[in-house]
């Protein structure tokens, strides 16, 4: 069944079924079959932690090739605002964009100006916005993801508007096949990603609508390549240079940068999928009302932890802190006229075009007294298990194993503390078979005699 | 006798401590997604569980909370060991609390909690005895017709 798709494959040829990935998968969705990880469709929600601890590379992530550009009259790239974080402090976004036009792209647009649009557009929504609260910022793909699958309840807590590159590319789309006389399709754009879910959002958008790009190219396939191709750009004043940025679009780049340059009073900003759960687990029992907004990211300190992203995370997230630090007090606004904003807000230009669904598990039955049933010898069956989560068996916990059990997807013998039962049940059957046989006495009896003789 | 279209699980829940406070209502809520309770119901079951454990951790000296799902009903039932309730009909009313500052320092105490857990279930008990401890009775009723 591929009824979702998912931006990351495991080559079994590498695997060696080290388990590292089913122990961190934070949704329980990886088993070890047979010695070979393997991916549970409906529980992954392509966060890709089981890239970074893979020993072998065994996981990968699926991205375009740079081959896909030839499929394209004209080819525009959008990087993501993480990109700019990736090199040293002097190398500012006009910079990064010469480069990456020498290479082979025909024109490379700046994502943070769309995402200062979209900013503005978030704060538009908050101020109209009147049901339950916090509202959730939709741009991690992988936190949709999520609440989709395991907080269905908040998912209309999500803010609707779009997110930038796609945004970016519909307009980029209009416009340059009216300036080139092209068509649209004829048009290619690629977003620079420094992760795999951004991948998933093209190909399968979580609103079951289309995407306007084309595909992503990986930030660390782009690295090498682009560091070569900017030394040779012209040199421009670093001020001058500054003054193109656009201080609320760079904020996307980093957990808390949206709430930061909005000035947004009650909002939070949550990096690190464990801690975001601990976080949308406060929301669900009723805590967190009195905040407005929160900033979700899976990757720890938002997209420049993301895992195709190549410089140190915690150094590039100073470099866009720093950067935002200088805008700041230099008072440079490179930024969308909010009057502008407002107005196509109000043509409901910033919403997404579909409606998100939540996507919540499987129950273990469809029949509510079946699936209470199943539930109970989960229960009973856990109970009798070590409890001790070692995870040879191939689930993640015990837990895990004893629901694999009742779905029919592991068996029982595949707990290595059954071993040491199974063989005294074993041995027992032996006995009592030998006991049957005659031959067995026969032996036995003369063993005797000879015990008596020597005594 | 339980029968076998019936599931029961008990869960200890110890006064004070705050930093396992809301484990049991999370695991609660996992059970009743697995089963496949209607996600409205979850939502409000997750609601009122957190609210009654967290009376039990910021009141009581240990409580126990056991659940019981049959097709037809989710029963929630909290019995603790601590101080009581003087005055059940004060204690329902909202904006009432005896929380104390610290306690509301930690964004409790609103005076929020009974009348919260009432407000969430299809039927609410409750029953103290003043020195001895309290015992609530939370039920959602389940439709089956509106299983997924």
């Amino acid at each position: 069944m591929n009824q979702y798709f998912h931006s990351i494959r495991i080559d079994t040829e590498k695997c060696d079924g080290r388990m590292k990935c089913m122990r961190i998968c934070p949704t329980e969705a990886i088993r070890v079959r047979k010695g070979k990880a393997m991916i549970i469709e409906e529980k992954c929600i392509d966060c890709g932690e089981c890239i970074n601890v893979c020993p072998h590379n065994a996981i990968i992530p699926l991205t375009d090739p740079f081959g896909e550009l030839a499929k394209f009259r004209h080819t525009v790239a959008i990087p993501s605002p993480a990109l700019y974080a990736q090199f040293g402090r002097e190398i500012l976004p006009d910079k990064i964009l010469d480069g990456i036009k020498k290479l082979g792209f025909d024109d490379a647009f700046d994502l943070a100006f769309t995402c200062g649009e979209v900013s503005f557009a978030v704060q538009e929504y908050l101020r109209e916005y009147n049901g339950p609260k916090p509202l959730i910022s939709i741009a991690c793909p992988t936190i949709v993801r999520l609440i989709q699958v395991r907080y269905p309840n908040l998912i209309d807590q999500i803010i609707p508007i779009e997110i930038p590159r796609e945004l970016a590319s519909r307009e980029i789309k209009k416009k340059k096949s009216n300036q080139l006389g092209l068509k649209e399709k004829e048009i290619g754009t690629f977003y620079l990603t420094p992760c795999p879910a951004k991948m998933i959002s093209i190909r399968q958008p979580a609103e079951k609508g289309r995407s306007h790009l084309d595909g992503a190219i990986s930030i660390s396939d782009i690295y090498g390549p682009l560091l070569s191709a900017m030394e040779g750009t012209e040199k421009r004043s670093y001020r001058k240079a500054l003054e193109n940025i656009c201080i609320l679009g760079i904020g996307w780049a980093m957990a808390g940068g949206i709430c930061r340059t909005l000035r947004l009073k009650n909002s939070l900003a949550v990096s690190g999928l464990s801690e975001v759960i601990k976080v949308f687990n406060d929301i669900e029992r009723g805590k967190l009302r009195n905040i407005d907004f929160i900033e979700a990211y899976s990757c720890p300190q938002g997209c420049v932890g993301g895992s195709l992203a190549v410089e140190n995370l915690y150094v590039s997230y100073n470099k866009i802190l720093k950067l935002i630090e200088t805008l700041e007090y230099e008072k440079i606004k490179a930024c969308p006229d909010i009057r502008e904003v407002r107005q196509l807000y109000s043509q409901k230009y910033f919403f997404m075009e579909g409606k998100l669904e939540p996507r919540p598990l499987k129950p273990l039955d469809k029949d509510l007294g079946k699936a209470i049933k199943k539930r109970k010898e989960k229960e009973t069956l856990y109970n009798t298990l070590p409890k001790w989560d070692c995870g040879i068996c191939g689930s993640p916990t015990c837990l895990a194993f004893a629901e694999d059990i009742v779905t029919g997807e592991a068996k029982l013998d595949d707990c290595i503390f059954n071993v040491p039962q199974r063989l005294q049940e074993l041995s027992q059957e032996l006995m009592v078979l030998l006991d049957k046989s005659s031959f067995f006495h026969l032996i036995r009896s003369n063993r005797k005699k000879e015990t008596k003789k020597e005594s | 006798m339980e029968n076998e279209n019936e599931f029961s699980l008990q869960f200890e829940i110890k006064g004070s401590n705050f930093g396992n406070a809301g484990r049991v209502s999370t695991e609660i809520k996992e059970i009743l997604q697995e089963i496949g309770i209607n996600p409205s119901i979850i939502r409000r079951a997750a609601i009122a569980t957190y609210e009654a454990e967290m009376n039990i951790v910021m009141y009581a000296n240990r409580g126990t909370l056991s659940l019981n799902v049959t097709p037809e009903e989710l029963l929630i039932r909290l019995d603790d060991e601590g101080p009581g309730i003087k005055d059940i009909d004060m204690a329902m009313q909202e904006g009432f609390s005896t929380a104390t500052d610290e306690m509301r320092e930690m964004g409790f105490g609103a005076g929020m909690g009974l009348p919260n857990i009432k407000k969430n279930a299809d039927k609410f008990t409750i029953s103290s005895i003043f020195g001895k401890g309290t015992s609530l009775e939370i039920v959602f009723n389940l439709d089956q017709a509106e299983q997924k």
